[in-house]
Protein backbone atom coordinates (compact mmCIF):
# COMPACT_ATOMS: atom_id res chain seq x y z
CA UNK A 1 0.00 0.00 0.00
CA UNK A 2 1.29 3.43 -0.88
CA UNK A 3 0.47 6.25 1.45
CA UNK A 4 -1.05 9.47 0.10
CA UNK A 5 -0.61 13.00 1.40
CA UNK A 6 -4.35 13.06 2.24
CA UNK A 7 -3.73 10.22 4.75
CA UNK A 8 -1.31 12.37 6.77
CA UNK A 9 -1.82 14.89 9.57
CA UNK A 10 0.59 16.80 11.82
CA UNK A 11 1.17 15.02 15.12
CA UNK A 12 0.25 11.64 13.67
CA UNK A 13 2.31 8.80 15.11
CA UNK A 14 3.83 6.27 12.75
CA UNK A 15 3.68 2.56 13.63
CA UNK A 16 6.61 1.88 16.00
CA UNK A 17 9.13 -0.91 15.53
CA UNK A 18 11.08 -2.89 18.13
CA UNK A 19 14.13 -4.42 16.48
CA UNK A 20 16.74 -6.75 17.96
CA UNK A 21 20.43 -6.18 17.27
CA UNK A 22 22.48 -9.36 17.58
CA UNK A 23 26.18 -10.10 17.08
CA UNK A 24 25.36 -11.90 13.82
CA UNK A 25 23.50 -8.78 12.58
CA UNK A 26 26.69 -6.79 13.22
CA UNK A 27 28.79 -9.27 11.25
CA UNK A 28 26.29 -9.19 8.36
CA UNK A 29 26.24 -5.36 8.40
CA UNK A 30 30.05 -5.19 8.55
CA UNK A 31 30.26 -7.40 5.46
CA UNK A 32 27.50 -5.61 3.56
CA UNK A 33 28.74 -2.09 4.34
CA UNK A 34 32.49 -2.71 4.34
CA UNK A 35 32.85 -1.23 7.85
CA UNK A 36 35.01 -3.87 9.55
CA UNK A 37 36.00 -1.74 12.57
CA UNK A 38 36.69 -4.34 15.32
CA UNK A 39 34.67 -2.34 17.92
CA UNK A 40 31.62 -3.81 16.17
CA UNK A 41 32.73 -7.46 16.33
CA UNK A 42 35.60 -8.08 18.73
CA UNK A 43 34.62 -7.94 22.40
CA UNK A 44 38.21 -7.87 23.71
CA UNK A 45 39.10 -5.03 21.34
CA UNK A 46 35.96 -3.05 22.21
CA UNK A 47 36.76 -3.34 25.93
CA UNK A 48 40.39 -2.37 25.32
CA UNK A 49 39.23 1.01 23.97
CA UNK A 50 36.95 1.64 26.96
CA UNK A 51 33.62 0.41 25.62
CA UNK A 52 31.41 -1.80 27.82
CA UNK A 53 31.14 -4.42 25.04
CA UNK A 54 30.79 -4.66 21.26
CA UNK A 55 28.66 -1.81 19.89
CA UNK A 56 26.44 -1.66 16.81
CA UNK A 57 27.49 0.43 13.81
CA UNK A 58 25.77 3.82 14.15
CA UNK A 59 24.93 3.51 10.48
CA UNK A 60 23.13 0.21 11.13
CA UNK A 61 20.97 2.01 13.71
CA UNK A 62 20.37 4.80 11.18
CA UNK A 63 19.53 2.25 8.48
CA UNK A 64 16.98 0.55 10.69
CA UNK A 65 15.38 3.73 12.06
CA UNK A 66 14.25 4.84 8.60
CA UNK A 67 12.19 1.66 8.31
CA UNK A 68 9.59 3.37 10.51
CA UNK A 69 9.17 5.83 7.63
CA UNK A 70 9.57 3.48 4.67
CA UNK A 71 7.24 0.83 6.14
CA UNK A 72 4.65 3.58 6.69
CA UNK A 73 5.09 5.28 3.32
CA UNK A 74 5.27 1.95 1.50
CA UNK A 75 7.67 3.29 -1.11
CA UNK A 76 11.24 3.76 0.22
CA UNK A 77 12.11 6.02 -2.72
CA UNK A 78 9.69 8.60 -1.27
CA UNK A 79 12.47 9.65 1.16
CA UNK A 80 14.09 12.87 -0.08
CA UNK A 81 16.32 13.60 2.90
CA UNK A 82 17.31 11.86 6.10
CA UNK A 83 19.60 12.91 8.95
CA UNK A 84 20.56 11.68 12.42
CA UNK A 85 22.93 12.37 15.28
CA UNK A 86 24.40 9.22 16.79
CA UNK A 87 24.19 10.21 20.42
CA UNK A 88 24.88 6.92 22.23
CA UNK A 89 25.98 3.47 21.07
CA UNK A 90 23.79 0.37 21.07
CA UNK A 91 25.73 -2.14 23.17
CA UNK A 92 25.31 -5.69 21.85
CA UNK A 93 26.02 -8.60 24.20
CA UNK A 94 26.75 -12.10 22.93
CA UNK A 95 23.23 -13.43 23.53
CA UNK A 96 20.63 -14.90 21.21
CA UNK A 97 18.21 -12.06 22.01
CA UNK A 98 20.82 -9.31 21.53
CA UNK A 99 19.69 -5.75 22.31
CA UNK A 100 16.27 -4.41 21.41
CA UNK A 101 15.96 -0.84 20.14
CA UNK A 102 12.55 0.84 19.99
CA UNK A 103 12.05 3.04 16.94
CA UNK A 104 9.26 5.61 16.72
CA UNK A 105 8.19 8.36 14.35
CA UNK A 106 5.82 11.31 14.31
CA UNK A 107 4.69 13.72 11.60
CA UNK A 108 6.30 17.02 12.59
CA UNK A 109 5.29 19.20 9.68
CA UNK A 110 3.59 19.22 6.30
CA UNK A 111 5.59 21.60 4.12
CA UNK A 112 4.11 24.05 1.61
CA UNK A 113 5.45 21.97 -1.28
CA UNK A 114 3.47 18.97 0.01
CA UNK A 115 6.44 17.11 1.43
CA UNK A 116 6.16 15.69 4.95
CA UNK A 117 8.72 15.99 7.72
CA UNK A 118 8.92 13.12 10.20
CA UNK A 119 10.77 13.16 13.52
CA UNK A 120 12.23 9.82 14.53
CA UNK A 121 13.13 8.35 17.89
CA UNK A 122 15.43 5.44 18.75
CA UNK A 123 15.66 4.26 22.35
CA UNK A 124 17.70 1.41 23.80
CA UNK A 125 16.61 0.67 27.37
CA UNK A 126 16.10 4.23 28.60
CA UNK A 127 18.90 5.70 26.49
CA UNK A 128 18.29 7.75 23.36
CA UNK A 129 20.66 6.33 20.75
CA UNK A 130 19.71 8.76 17.97
CA UNK A 131 19.04 12.48 18.32
CA UNK A 132 17.94 15.12 15.81
CA UNK A 133 16.66 12.26 13.65
CA UNK A 134 14.40 13.46 10.87
CA UNK A 135 13.38 12.53 7.39
CA UNK A 136 11.39 14.23 4.65
CA UNK A 137 9.15 12.23 2.32
CA UNK A 138 7.34 13.11 -0.86
CA UNK A 139 4.03 11.27 -0.97
CA UNK A 140 1.56 10.78 -3.78
CA UNK A 141 -1.12 13.50 -3.98
CA UNK B 1 43.35 19.16 12.28
CA UNK B 2 44.76 21.46 9.66
CA UNK B 3 42.26 24.29 9.15
CA UNK B 4 43.90 25.18 5.83
CA UNK B 5 42.18 22.07 4.45
CA UNK B 6 38.71 23.65 4.78
CA UNK B 7 37.28 23.74 1.27
CA UNK B 8 39.68 21.10 -0.03
CA UNK B 9 38.10 18.81 -2.62
CA UNK B 10 39.48 15.28 -2.97
CA UNK B 11 39.76 13.58 -6.38
CA UNK B 12 36.78 11.37 -7.29
CA UNK B 13 36.77 7.84 -5.88
CA UNK B 14 37.16 4.77 -8.07
CA UNK B 15 33.83 3.76 -9.70
CA UNK B 16 31.68 1.31 -7.69
CA UNK B 17 29.23 -0.78 -9.68
CA UNK B 18 25.96 -1.36 -7.81
CA UNK B 19 24.83 -4.98 -8.17
CA UNK B 20 21.66 -6.64 -6.95
CA UNK B 21 23.91 -8.81 -4.73
CA UNK B 22 25.31 -5.68 -2.99
CA UNK B 23 21.82 -4.25 -2.50
CA UNK B 24 20.37 -7.56 -1.27
CA UNK B 25 23.22 -8.12 1.22
CA UNK B 26 22.71 -4.59 2.61
CA UNK B 27 18.92 -5.00 2.86
CA UNK B 28 19.34 -8.39 4.52
CA UNK B 29 21.80 -6.95 7.07
CA UNK B 30 19.25 -4.26 7.93
CA UNK B 31 16.64 -7.02 8.25
CA UNK B 32 14.32 -4.97 6.04
CA UNK B 33 11.50 -6.96 4.46
CA UNK B 34 9.95 -4.06 2.49
CA UNK B 35 8.72 -5.64 -0.79
CA UNK B 36 10.23 -2.70 -2.71
CA UNK B 37 13.66 -4.30 -2.16
CA UNK B 38 12.62 -7.86 -3.05
CA UNK B 39 14.07 -7.86 -6.57
CA UNK B 40 17.30 -6.09 -5.56
CA UNK B 41 16.93 -3.21 -8.03
CA UNK B 42 16.54 -0.22 -5.71
CA UNK B 43 18.84 0.53 -2.77
CA UNK B 44 17.69 1.60 0.71
CA UNK B 45 18.23 5.21 1.90
CA UNK B 46 21.43 4.54 3.86
CA UNK B 47 23.09 2.44 1.15
CA UNK B 48 25.19 5.42 -0.10
CA UNK B 49 27.30 5.11 3.07
CA UNK B 50 28.99 2.12 1.40
CA UNK B 51 30.69 4.48 -1.03
CA UNK B 52 30.81 7.72 0.99
CA UNK B 53 32.55 6.08 3.95
CA UNK B 54 35.28 4.71 1.69
CA UNK B 55 35.81 8.10 0.10
CA UNK B 56 36.05 9.72 3.53
CA UNK B 57 38.43 7.06 4.79
CA UNK B 58 40.81 8.10 2.03
CA UNK B 59 40.49 11.72 3.20
CA UNK B 60 40.88 10.81 6.89
CA UNK B 61 44.23 9.20 6.10
CA UNK B 62 45.48 12.17 4.08
CA UNK B 63 48.57 13.32 6.03
CA UNK B 64 47.82 16.97 5.09
CA UNK B 65 44.61 16.84 7.16
CA UNK B 66 46.54 15.98 10.35
CA UNK B 67 43.65 13.95 11.76
CA UNK B 68 44.19 11.42 14.56
CA UNK B 69 42.16 8.52 13.18
CA UNK B 70 42.30 6.61 16.47
CA UNK B 71 40.34 9.38 18.22
CA UNK B 72 37.66 9.79 15.59
CA UNK B 73 33.92 9.22 16.19
CA UNK B 74 31.24 9.53 13.49
CA UNK B 75 28.63 11.74 15.16
CA UNK B 76 26.13 12.88 12.53
CA UNK B 77 25.04 11.74 9.11
CA UNK B 78 22.74 13.37 6.59
CA UNK B 79 21.66 12.44 3.07
CA UNK B 80 19.81 14.50 0.49
CA UNK B 81 18.49 12.35 -2.33
CA UNK B 82 18.12 13.52 -5.91
CA UNK B 83 17.02 10.02 -6.92
CA UNK B 84 17.35 6.54 -5.45
CA UNK B 85 20.46 4.47 -6.15
CA UNK B 86 19.64 1.57 -8.47
CA UNK B 87 21.29 -1.58 -9.72
CA UNK B 88 23.70 -0.80 -12.56
CA UNK B 89 24.67 2.63 -11.21
CA UNK B 90 28.41 3.27 -11.41
CA UNK B 91 29.03 5.43 -8.37
CA UNK B 92 31.89 7.82 -7.79
CA UNK B 93 32.22 10.11 -4.79
CA UNK B 94 33.61 13.59 -4.63
CA UNK B 95 34.51 14.29 -0.99
CA UNK B 96 35.33 17.73 0.37
CA UNK B 97 36.14 19.28 3.72
CA UNK B 98 33.25 21.62 4.52
CA UNK B 99 34.06 22.65 8.07
CA UNK B 100 36.64 22.15 10.81
CA UNK B 101 36.15 23.83 14.16
CA UNK B 102 37.02 23.38 17.82
CA UNK B 103 34.40 22.20 20.31
CA UNK B 104 35.86 22.45 23.78
CA UNK B 105 38.96 20.26 23.80
CA UNK B 106 37.63 18.31 20.79
CA UNK B 107 37.50 19.20 17.14
CA UNK B 108 34.58 18.63 14.84
CA UNK B 109 34.71 18.37 11.07
CA UNK B 110 32.06 18.05 8.39
CA UNK B 111 32.79 16.23 5.15
CA UNK B 112 30.51 16.65 2.17
CA UNK B 113 30.25 13.70 -0.19
CA UNK B 114 28.63 14.15 -3.60
CA UNK B 115 27.72 10.78 -5.08
CA UNK B 116 27.52 10.61 -8.86
CA UNK B 117 26.40 7.91 -11.24
CA UNK B 118 28.34 8.80 -14.35
CA UNK B 119 27.83 12.59 -14.62
CA UNK B 120 24.54 12.59 -12.71
CA UNK B 121 24.47 13.69 -9.06
CA UNK B 122 22.25 11.15 -7.27
CA UNK B 123 22.75 11.88 -3.56
CA UNK B 124 24.75 14.21 -1.35
CA UNK B 125 25.91 13.07 2.07
CA UNK B 126 27.28 15.06 4.99
CA UNK B 127 29.23 13.29 7.73
CA UNK B 128 30.18 15.05 10.90
CA UNK B 129 33.02 13.58 12.91
CA UNK B 130 34.35 14.39 16.35
CA UNK B 131 38.04 14.00 17.04
CA UNK B 132 38.47 13.74 20.78
CA UNK B 133 41.15 15.93 22.25
CA UNK B 134 43.78 14.75 24.72
CA UNK B 135 42.37 13.38 27.99
CA UNK B 136 42.38 15.95 30.79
Amino acid sequence: MTLKISDVSVGQELPALDLAFTRSDLVAYANASGDQNPIHQDEAFAKSVGLPDVIAHGMLTMGRAIRVVTDWAGDPTAVIDYSVRMTRPVVVPKTVEGSVVSFTGKVAQINEDGTVQVELGAVFGDVKVLGLARATVRLAQ
Amino acid sequence: MNHDMIGHVYPPSKPYLVTSENISAFVKALGDSNPAYADGTVAPPTFPIVVTMNAMDAAFHDPALQLDYSRLVHSDQKFEYIRPIRVGDELTVSASVEEIKPLGTNEIATFKTDVFSGDELVVTGWSKIVVRGPEA
